[in-house]
């Protein structure tokens, strides 16, 4: 309240309603006697290339609508400090802790982060709305103008400014001195060379890199070339198909029109490490299986085993996993942008972004019934055998 | 500071007089009495549009008094452990750390889950703040000369909160989370040439490695919020320095700026909003849940779940990749194959297309315009419409990419086949921009007519009156007479003229006076003015 008495005193004007045009605009002697401190506050505005137009009270000092306002922001403030209360009283007494298999739809657990939310919320919002009104009601209502200052600064301080800026080209010399250039050159060069090199040089990884796994296995071959299927991580052998806790499939445990997500049976092959290997064995029915073999592309020849085959699990579009089964069409349908791909027809792409079929997983056998990715070569032995073609993405030296 | 000059009431001048006594200490340390004025005294104009960047500036404030919370609890680590906190259905499960301190901080720090969904609805309001206050910027055209700089930050500003609301999302290592760091990975092997190297670098190594969640914790806590930090500085000087544009209205020029002086009205009405801002997100917060990560599990190559969707504002990209045609380029030179991935398009060449036309438009509308002059008035978009229908042709485009960023959900809902919606998006990218252009265009010209029929002819009262031949017309209210039309708002309806008195206030008994009737007779031709400053400023005041 203090503001609105202040402008009472015998300090300011009694503001009254539009001031007198010419008044803000000249300019004033602030030592002269009578001068008020509404005079000097619109002197300094003046001094700032403003003039305060308007200046008048919103309410009638002492009127029953200022007390009636007053009130008001009175109300809003102790309501704002209610609330405030509210939260710190449930933030350290509302039960809190997660209750576990405890938890029913009443547990007062449920309703602590609400709680915290409507008090904090509505303690913020009263302290607001508080402010606002007394602004909005109780201040003396305001219209200044201010002066823009907008174009380029005074042609002379231009002029100074770039003599000022020539002269520091000039009294380095470097115009006149080529040989100087030069040398900068040759010595700065490096000198950006090296700020950057730290930065670029320690991120840079060359994508071609084996994996250390690789490396033991003596193999040079580039991550983007193969995946956890790869015999070479497996010692040579065929890499078992293994469930996600990393037990072994045999054809039975797969129904007829049934699917699993299938991982390379080696050490970490389950996990993100591996992120390329994921792959779904389906079942298929006798006669979709037979629909499969008939138009089989030459890469996949072979690869099927039985009624069986599996599919790389990582999108050829953006690598997302298009495990989204349709059992009436026969398609699987990517969940990240709806490419769907034709399980009868090697996996091809009939919808959507992705321009590339499915990589499909060579299956095979091992002696004790287990699937593996392989396949049997023509004098009858088992051969491990990765994803015939890079799976996942395109990217540029594809 | 010159309070003691005056001779006053004991009582009244001793507790000044201890203020003056420090206000001089100061100044004689710093000379601040005259910057210090000036600063208290700036003029800002008023006007609702200009608080959308404000809500921008503080939910930015709100996300970094939470994200500090957060940076308490929340580990950037992809190590393997096992998890053995409260939540009982994720019990004995392996995750990342990251993801369990994610658990961690929803259920076992005590309102950790309120704090984590205020960063995050901070997010989501930041974002929106932005682009809504982008549109007003450009439809009222405040970002021509001499804002122009401050347009191309602000292009700057979108693209890092775009950034950090991103690596924000892939902090906590669950599998939306990682589902999005794998499309970003796919989107990186599909630039040209260093593709491969890029996501190689990013990740050190194959997706998703090791590093990953560490590198993007640096960008989001240190990296972004520091550049962002410094171009909202910048912003801000820059809108300070060439002070704040104003609509066109009485006593409003080019050349000045009509409103109220910073201190006390417009700093104490910006805390409030502030409080606002914050209250809003508290209650979000509170009320609806967000980001449940407990519900989606960590991130596994192999699984994600349906209508997996990202936060709102990636959505038009999401939506971009989901429609474009399934092209691949494959060629060959020396020997060599080459690919460009069908992500190029959609997800390197259309955001760097995008940003360099919205970096360029201040100055191609410039080059077009000839226009070099300074503007310091805003236009109201009826007024241009041109700019406004490539606007409206732009909000469409980015529309119909963010609903189609979610055409399986909208698909399922209302039951379409989701390849309609899909050929929906395409056809509707192509045929609606266009027909949102034309139909803005028409509708800024029927409003520019309708303006200048109501300065002409007057104001429909309502009234019918009926003429001695029998027939009835409607009663116009005559603004005045030759008005011509200049760019402010034209009042429509009678009670914007007061042409019914304003009620006197009070519910049981009137608690103030009625208004005296005015002095001067006719309130000059603007008593229409927003803001209500209309019948107070001078008229000598040059128009324009
Ligand atoms: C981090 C995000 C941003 C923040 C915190 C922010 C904040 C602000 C604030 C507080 C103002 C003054 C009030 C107002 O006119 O709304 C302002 C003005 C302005 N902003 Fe932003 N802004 C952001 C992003 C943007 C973007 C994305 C653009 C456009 C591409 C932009 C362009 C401008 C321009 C040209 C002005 C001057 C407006 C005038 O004087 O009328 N800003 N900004
Ligand atoms: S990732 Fe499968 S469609 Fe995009």
């Amino acid at each position: 309240m203090s503001a609105q008495e202040s402008l009472e005193t015998e300090h300011g004007p009694r503001p009254g309603t539009t001031l007198e045009p010419a008044a803000g605009t000249a300019e004033i002697d602030i030592n002269a006697p009578g001068v008020t401190r509404f005079d000097l506050v619109r002197e300094g505005a003046r001094r700032d290339g403003i003039e305060i137009v308007v200046y008048e009270p919103r309410v009638e000092p002492g009127s029953r609508l200022e007390r009636r306002t007053e009130r008001s922001v009175a109300l809003l403030f102790a309501l704002a400090g209610l609330a405030g209360a509210a939260f710190i009283v449930a933030y350290i007494w509302w039960p809190w802790e997660y209750p576990g298999t405890e938890l029913n739809a009443f547990h007062l657990q449920r309703f602590y982060t609400p709680v915290l939310g409507v008090t904090l919320g509505l303690a913020l919002f009263l302290l607001g709305a508080a402010i606002i009104t007394w602004v909005k009601k109780l201040l003396p209502h305001e219209v200044a103008i201010e002066q823009r200052h907008d174009g380029p600064s005074a042609e002379e301080d231009q002029r100074i400014t770039a003599a000022t800026l020539t002269n520091v080209v000039d009294e380095s010399g470097i115009m006149r001195r080529p040989l100087l250039k030069g040398a900068i050159a040759l010595g700065a060069l490096p000198l950006a060379v090296i700020a950057a090199a730290p930065i670029i040089g320690g991120l840079i990884r060359d994508p071609h890199r084996p994996l250390p796994e690789m490396e033991a296995a003596g193999l040079d071959l580039s991550p983007q070339d193969h995946t956890g299927w790869h015999p070479a991580l497996n010692d040579g052998n065929p890499v078992r198909l293994v469930h996600e806790n990393g037990t072994p499939i045999r054809p039975a445990d797969v129904a007829v029109a049934g699917q699993v997500t299938v991982f390379p049976g080696i050490p970490r092959g389950t996990t993100n490490y591996y992120a390329d290997s994921p792959a779904l064995l389906i079942h298929l029915r006798q006669e979709h299986a037979d629909e499969l073999r008939g138009q089989l592309y030459e890469l996949n020849e072979g690869s099927m085993y039985g009624n069986y085959v599996a599919y790389s699990k990582i999108c050829t579009h953006a690598g997302c996993p298009p495990s989204l089964y349709e059992q009436q069409t026969n398609m699987l349908l990517c969940p990240c942008h709806q490419s769907q791909f034709e399980i009868l027809n090697n996996a091809r792409p009939v919808f959507g972004p992705a321009t590339r079929s499915l990589a499909m997983l060579p299956l095979a056998l091992d002696d004790e019934g287990y699937f593996v990715a392989g396949t049997v070569n023509d004098a009858g032995e088992l051969v491990g055998s990765d994803f015939k073609v890079p799976v996942g993405p395109s990217y540029w030296e594809r | 500071m010159s309070t003691t000059t005056e001779p006053g009431p004991r009582a009244k001048a001793e507790r000044p007089s201890r203020l003056a006594h420090a206000g001089r200490n100061a100044d004689e340390r710093l000379q601040a009495a005259s910057p210090l004025r000036t600063l208290l005294n700036k003029v800002f104009p008023d006007h609702w549009s200009f608080l959308l960047g404000e809500v921008a500036l503080w939910s930015f404030v709100v996300l970094l008094l939470t994200g500090t919370f957060l940076t308490l609890f929340f580990d950037p680590s992809m190590e393997h452990i096992v998890y053995e906190g409260s939540y009982t259905a994720l019990r004995g499960v392996e995750m990342s750390a990251a993801y369990a301190s994610t658990l961690h901080i929803s259920f076992d720090v005590r309102g950790g889950l309120f704090i984590r969904q205020m960063h995050h609805w901070a997010a989501l309001l930041f974002l929106a703040a932005i682009v809504v206050h982008l549109l007003r910027i450009f439809f009222t055209g405040a970002f021509r000369k001499p804002r122009e700089m401050n347009w191309v930050i602000g292009v700057l500003l979108f693209w890092l909160a775009f950034l950090l609301g991103f690596t924000g999302y892939s902090l906590p290592d669950d599998a939306l989370s990682g589902t999005g760091l794998r499309i970003a990975h796919a989107i990186m092997l599909a630039v040209p040439v260093i593709g491969t190297w890029l996501a190689s670098s990013l990740f050190d190594g194959p997706f998703p490695g090791e590093v990953i969640i560490f590198r993007v914790y640096i960008a989001h806590v240190f990296i972004l919020p520091l550049l962002t930090l410094g171009l909202i500085g910048a912003h801000l000087a820059l809108v300070f320095k060439q002070k704040h544009t104003q609509w066109a209205g009485p006593g409003r020029t080019n050349t000045n700026v009509v409103g109220e002086r910073m201190v006390p009205r417009y700093a104490a009405k910006m805390v409030a909003f502030f409080l606002v801002v914050f209250a809003t997100i508290a209650l979000l917060a509170g009320l609806f849940q967000i980001n449940p990560v407990w519900l989606f599990g960590p991130y596994k190559a192999a699984v994600v779940s349906v209508a997996s969707q990202p936060d709102w504002y990636v959505m038009f990209l999401e939506g971009s990749t989901r429609l474009f045609p399934a092209w691949e380029t494959r060629f060959s030179l020396f020997g060599e194959h080459f690919t460009l991935s069908p992500l190029f398009w959609p997800g390197v060449v259309l955001p760097g297309v995008l940003t360099v036309l919205m970096l360029a438009y201040p100055f191609l509308e410039q080059r077009i315009t000839k226009d070099n002059r300074i503007h310091n008035l805003l236009q109201r978009p009826r007024d241009v419409p041109v700019r406004t229908g490539l606007g409206a042709m732009a909000v469409t485009f980015f529309v119909i990419l963010t609903i189609s960023g979610a055409n399986d959900v909208v698909a399922k809902s209302f039951d379409i086949s989701l390849n309609a919606m899909t050929w929906a998006g395409r056809i509707g990218l192509i045929i609606l921009p266009p027909l949102a252009y034309y139909i803005t265009h028409r509708v800024c010209l029927g409003l520019q007519q309708h303006d200048r029929e109501v300065l002409a002819h007057g104001v429909e009262t309502g009234i019918i009156k009926r003429m001695p031949d029998g027939r009835f017309v409607e009663v116009h209210q005559p603004l005045g007479t030759d008005l011509e039309y200049t760019g402010w708002a034209v009042p429509k309806k009678m009670n914007r003229l007061g042409a019914l008195a304003p009620a006197v206030r009070g519910f049981f008994v009137p608690i103030e006076r009625p208004a005296a009737p005015p002095e001067v007779a006719p309130p000059a031709p603007n008593g229409h003015d927003d803001t209500g400053t209309g019948e107070h400023t001078r008229t000598d005041v040059e128009r324009r």
